[in-house]
């Protein structure tokens, strides 16, 4: 799946980040899955509100962290792919 | 050895259910409700499993909906941080039950599916009128929009629905669904004769299986777990013993599996009378097969421990007799042959009638 600029990406209903205090770090929660997230992961997942869309997240990912958009969207994208293929993730077209 | 802090948690709420599968992974002994847990006690053990490290509440039986506490203990949950998945028949379930049941916090329902028609389900679960309840729970949960898992239990009889069962959960709208062949414990090993898919058709799942991940991408996940017997290749067993998840019995006793009262000489200890903390790392039969101390020969030395862990430990007790063998699905047992031989479908076989789970 290639993402469009404008497509919105979702955490759809079942699934939600939580602090996993016991392990000192983030976890993505969703059926049957318990996805630890890195700190690159759980930047771009805190940027999925339901509003933003991927034009929109690498550009206030790249100013947060003073790097290069295209460099940002290629992450982001490859994320937020491989997500969307175990249905953990959706797009609002 | 380091002992993770496990991941998930199987709360076994009642053993009591009005379908009868010949294959339920319940122990032959069924705990009766007066042995049943109180409200309080799942609380706190749902507290201690959080502050442990779980993060996954499978709330199972039996049939969940037969505890009228059912959303008290979902809310509970909740409140602790977990992630509550109901494994359900959907059998008692009503509309407005299943309202109280998403006020209170629930996460994601997996119902179970005995057959794709109304014959195959209802001669499956032994419940007349089951699978025309299960339909319309379906149609309900699909209008609230909760999250569904669609579960099967494939085996002879019922193989060859595999792709209308899939073409159902994406009719429902299910995010996922489980393609599980009957794997022959408790009930499943009294009518291993009558469910042990062919050969043909344990290929032929795994084929289907594999097509329906490249076609459904991206819409819907299959998991799979595929025949044990017939490949050489034992299962990489709760992904090892005391490494990922424990299981509470309906009467409180804490097991590393749900099978594991299988195993003679074993200790369990019970979540009503020690802390769950102290269960998990110091537990005996926790400790009794983690790691590989206690493997022997072909398993000690083979390159393949740490992917498999030897198999199951409760196929190992129940065909070698030994809980520390080599679990005899796997080609280096000497027992193999013997196992693969039982794949080796005869025609008589068709005329075993089922022996059902009952009280």
């Amino acid at each position: 799946m290639n993402l469009a600029t404008s497509d919105v990406p979702v955490m759809p209903r079942g699934v939600r980040l939580h602090e996993d205090k016991v392990r000192n770090r983030w976890v993505l929660l969703a059926p049957e899955r318990a996805i630890s997230l890195d700190p690159v992961g759980h930047a771009i997942l805190l940027e999925i509100d339901g509003s933003q869309s991927f034009g929109g997240i690498v550009s206030t990912l790249a100013g947060k962290y003073n790097a290069p958009e295209d460099q940002i969207a290629a992450d982001v994208a490859e994320f937020i792919n491989g997500l969307m293929d175990r249905c953990i993730l959706k797009v609002l077209a | 050895m380091n002992t993770p802090a496990p991941i998930a948690m199987l709360a076994e709420l009642t053993h009591r259910c009005p379908l009868a599968c010949p294959y339920c992974s319940n122990p032959v002994a069924l705990t009766q409700k007066a042995q049943e847990l109180p409200t309080e006690v799942w609380v706190s053990a749902f507290q201690q499993a959080a502050e442990l490290g779980v993060l996954q509440l499978h709330l199972s039986g039996g049939e969940p909906l037969a505890r009228h506490d059912l959303s008290d203990l979902i809310a509970a949950a909740r409140d602790a941080g977990l992630y509550t998945n109901l494994i359900t028949s959907a059998i008692g379930l009503t509309e407005k039950r299943l309202k109280t049941l998403e006020d209170a916090g629930l996460d994601h329902i997996q119902l179970s599916l005995q057959g794709t028609d109304t014959e195959m389900a209802d001669y499956i679960g032994g419940y007349k009128g089951g699978f025309a309840r299960k339909m319309q729970a379906a149609a309900w949960v699909r209008a609230a929009g909760i999250p569904l898992t669609l579960n099967t239990v494939l085996h002879r009889k019922n193989l060859h629905q595999l792709p209308r069962a899939i073409e159902m959960a994406l009719e429902m709208e299910a995010r996922r669904i489980e393609v599980a062949i009957v794997q022959f414990h408790g009930w499943a090993l009294d009518n291993r004769a009558a469910l042990m898919p062919t050969k043909e058709q344990a290929d032929e799942a795994t084929r289907l299986v594999i097509k329906a991940r490249g076609i459904y991408k991206g819409r819907l996940v299959l998991d799979y777990v595929p025949a044990d017997y017939h490949t050489g290749v034992p299962k990489r067993c709760m992904g090892g013993w005391g490494m990922v998840g424990l299981n509470i019995a309906p009467d409180g006793q804490v097991l590393p599996c749900h099978a594991a009262q299988t195993i003679p000489g074993l200790t369990f200890q019970r979540i009503d009378d020690t802390p769950l903390r102290d269960i998990w790392y110091n537990g005996p039969a926790f400790n009794a097969y983690r790691g590989d101390n206690w493997m022997q020969e072909p398993c000690k030395s083979c390159e393949f421990k740490k992917r498999d862990f030897g198999g199951c430990r409760c196929q190992a007790m129940a065909i070698a007799g030994d809980a520390a063998a080599t679990d005899p699905t796997c080609q280096k047992s000497p027992l193999n042959v013997q196992l693969q031989n039982l794949t080796n479908h005869t025609q008589n076989e068709d005329e075993i009638e089922l022996t059902y789970r009952k009280m």
